[in-house]
């Protein structure tokens, strides 16, 4: 199809406007300077220092735990949540629940994360729980937004899909939990998978919430990257940022071209 | 699924375990905040004043509430997130609308190239793509040596630090949430029914302003919530762009939390954000509810 000239230089302007950032960071990080906008030559030591630094591998551990725990809980509980608005027809309270379910996906971070919070610091005034902040609150923090994401995701693959399967296995004499166990759970894996991916992204992304829920001594990646850049551009900083934009953009560029290989 | 009477225990169980999640995670949550921005703030742990006194009585203030009324800092402060908001959201709109236009018209084999391209950045951190403008906005920064290399300028502009810097921040983080739902209704348009229109004498504006426009409606309306509602709030891109004195509200309530200590002014200023966006929440899953049914 043919296209306008216009809309052909907007897309240019508009692909030019959301990759340079990335493209000019990743530059920026092979510069051998200290002072992170001047060109002292070619290196690569910031990438050496990264490796050594204990507090960036610490953190990236603190967060690569948290997002793997909390995209899990998430892709149970979300899994179970669209199953019940879409499959469970009306029962009472489901205006509430269908409310609470999609509230998270609009809520400004800021009051997120000061809502859970207070609701840390009450409980451990009446039961003496969480006694610490840090891993476990930053987890259940992250699990209550992103089950939301995960519902959406598990809902709309179950709103397109047919129901005669489930009906028929219920007419051959199966019970409600072998149905669900046996037809509609392996229908919806690949929902599911792509609900944890999600799901562990966002947790991995998280700077405001975490930043209310931790306590003392547990950073997680993006706080401690916001502690250093609070300051200015810094060199490491830049290596460690195209680190992982390369690792986000040759991953999803290999299953971009996996899925385009077996659709075609 | 018809419920038999031997499903209703497990089904119970199964509603039971994500309903209370949500009710212990995320509604008693703000049942707290709306307590503790009802207290008057004290030095002690925790810094508030608990809702019943020693004798049993109620204790409570709107002491924050009439504060954040009359006190003119405030008024401004949600005022400018209010504009910077709608200013943003403008021009995603401005520009994300051709671009999902674009995409929804381009061939299909690279059609899901450049849809891909658009997704991409969502999977990059956040906090990254935000940092990526303060090398490029710096007073020495990529855009500012582009320019006096150029010979625009002969001395760097001040664009770091500034309000236009949170703006240009914010249209870039939240531009792929405009054009993707507006790619969603753009590409499953008609064609035929803008050829029609022009065959019958609609000039390109015309049919653009009568056919495509209505029929893009739905999806203009959520990015356009999908980037406000967001941006309102937004804490990060006006720490790390703007000056200071681009007060956002979000910003503000993080430092009346961590910085002042003041739990029941941070309290208030969030049940007032809350009160602010909950009409375009609600109109947003008006909005929802009315893509499904469409479908």
């Amino acid at each position: 199809m043919k296209q306008s000239r216009l809309i052909i230089s907007i897309l240019a302007f508009g692909y030019a406007f959301l990759y340079i950032p990335l493209v000019s960071v990743i530059f920026y990080s092979f510069n051998d300077s200290k002072l992170a906008t001047v060109w002292g030559g070619f290196s690569t030591r910031w990438y050496g220092e990264l490796f050594r630094n204990d507090q960036v591998l610490d953190a990236m551990f603190l967060s690569l735990r948290i997002a793997a725990t909390s995209a899990t809980f998430a892709t149970i509980l979300g899994t179970m949540a669209g199953l019940i608005l879409v499959r469970f027809g009306r029962f009472r309270g489901r205006a509430l629940f269908s409310g609470m379910i999609t509230s998270p996906l609009v809520m400004p971070e800021v009051i997120t994360g000061l809502s859970l919070l207070l609701l840390f610091v009450s409980l451990q005034q009446l039961i003496g729980w969480p006694g610490q902040r840090g891993f476990s609150t930053i987890t259940i923090a992250h699990t209550t937004f992103s089950m939301a994401y995960v519902a959406v995701v598990v809902r709309s693959r179950l709103a397109a899909m047919d129901e005669s399967l489930e009906e028929a296995a219920m007419d051959l004499g199966c019970g409600p939990l072998r149905v669900i166990f046996d037809i509609t759970l392996p229908l919806i894996v690949p929902a599911m998978v792509a609900g944890w991916l999600l799901a562990f992204t966002l947790s991995l992304d998280d700077l405001v919430i975490a930043s209310f829920v931790s306590g003392p001594g547990s950073s997680t990646l993006p706080m401690y990257i916001f502690s250093k850049v609070k300051l200015g551009v810094t060199p490491d900083i830049n290596a460690l940022a195209s680190l992982i934009i390369l690792i986000v953009s040759v991953g999803l560029l290999l299953s971009w071209a996996a899925m385009r290989k077996r659709s075609s | 699924m018809a419920a038999t009477g031997e499903s209703m225990t497990w089904r119970r169980v199964a509603v039971a375990l994500p309903y209370l999640w949500l009710l212990v995670f995320f509604l008693l949550p703000f049942a707290i905040i709306l307590k503790i921005s009802l207290a008057d703030p004290i030095i002690a742990q925790p810094p508030f004043t608990p809702i019943f006194n020693e004798q049993g009585g109620l204790s409570v203030t709107l002491d924050n509430f009439l504060f954040l009324l009359t006190d003119k800092l405030y008024a401004i402060t949600y005022l400018k997130s209010v504009l910077m908001a709608l200013a943003a959201t403008v021009l995603c709109l401005l520009l994300g609308f051709p671009m999902a236009y674009g995409i929804a018209r381009s061939a299909p084999s690279v059609r899901s190239l450049l849809l891909l391209l658009i997704v991409l950045p969502f999977w990059i951190s956040f906090l990254l793509r935000v940092y990526a403008w303060m090398g490029l906005l710096n007073n020495y920064g990529v855009i500012n040596n582009t320019l006096m290399w150029i010979g625009i300028i002969d001395q760097p502009i001040q664009i770091m630090y500034t309000d236009f810097a949170v703006f240009i921040g914010l249209t870039y983080s939240y531009l792929p949430f405009m054009i993707l739902p507006l790619y969603a209704t753009l590409e499953r348009m008609d064609l035929d029914l803008i050829e029609a229109a022009q065959d019958l004498g609609a000039s390109r504006t015309q049919s653009f302003w009568d056919v495509t426009w209505p029929l893009a409606r739905p999806g203009v309306i959520a990015g356009c919530l999908l980037v406000f509602i967001p941006a309102m709030g937004e804490y990060v891109i006006p720490y790390l762009l703007g000056g200071p004195e681009s007060l956002l509200i979000g910003r503000v309530l993080f430092d009346e939390f961590f910085v002042n200590r003041d739990w029941p002014l941070a309290s208030s200023v969030a049940i007032v954000l809350l009160l602010l966006l909950v009409v375009p929440i609600v109109f947003m899953q008006r909005n929802e509810a009315k893509l499904e049914e469409a479908e």
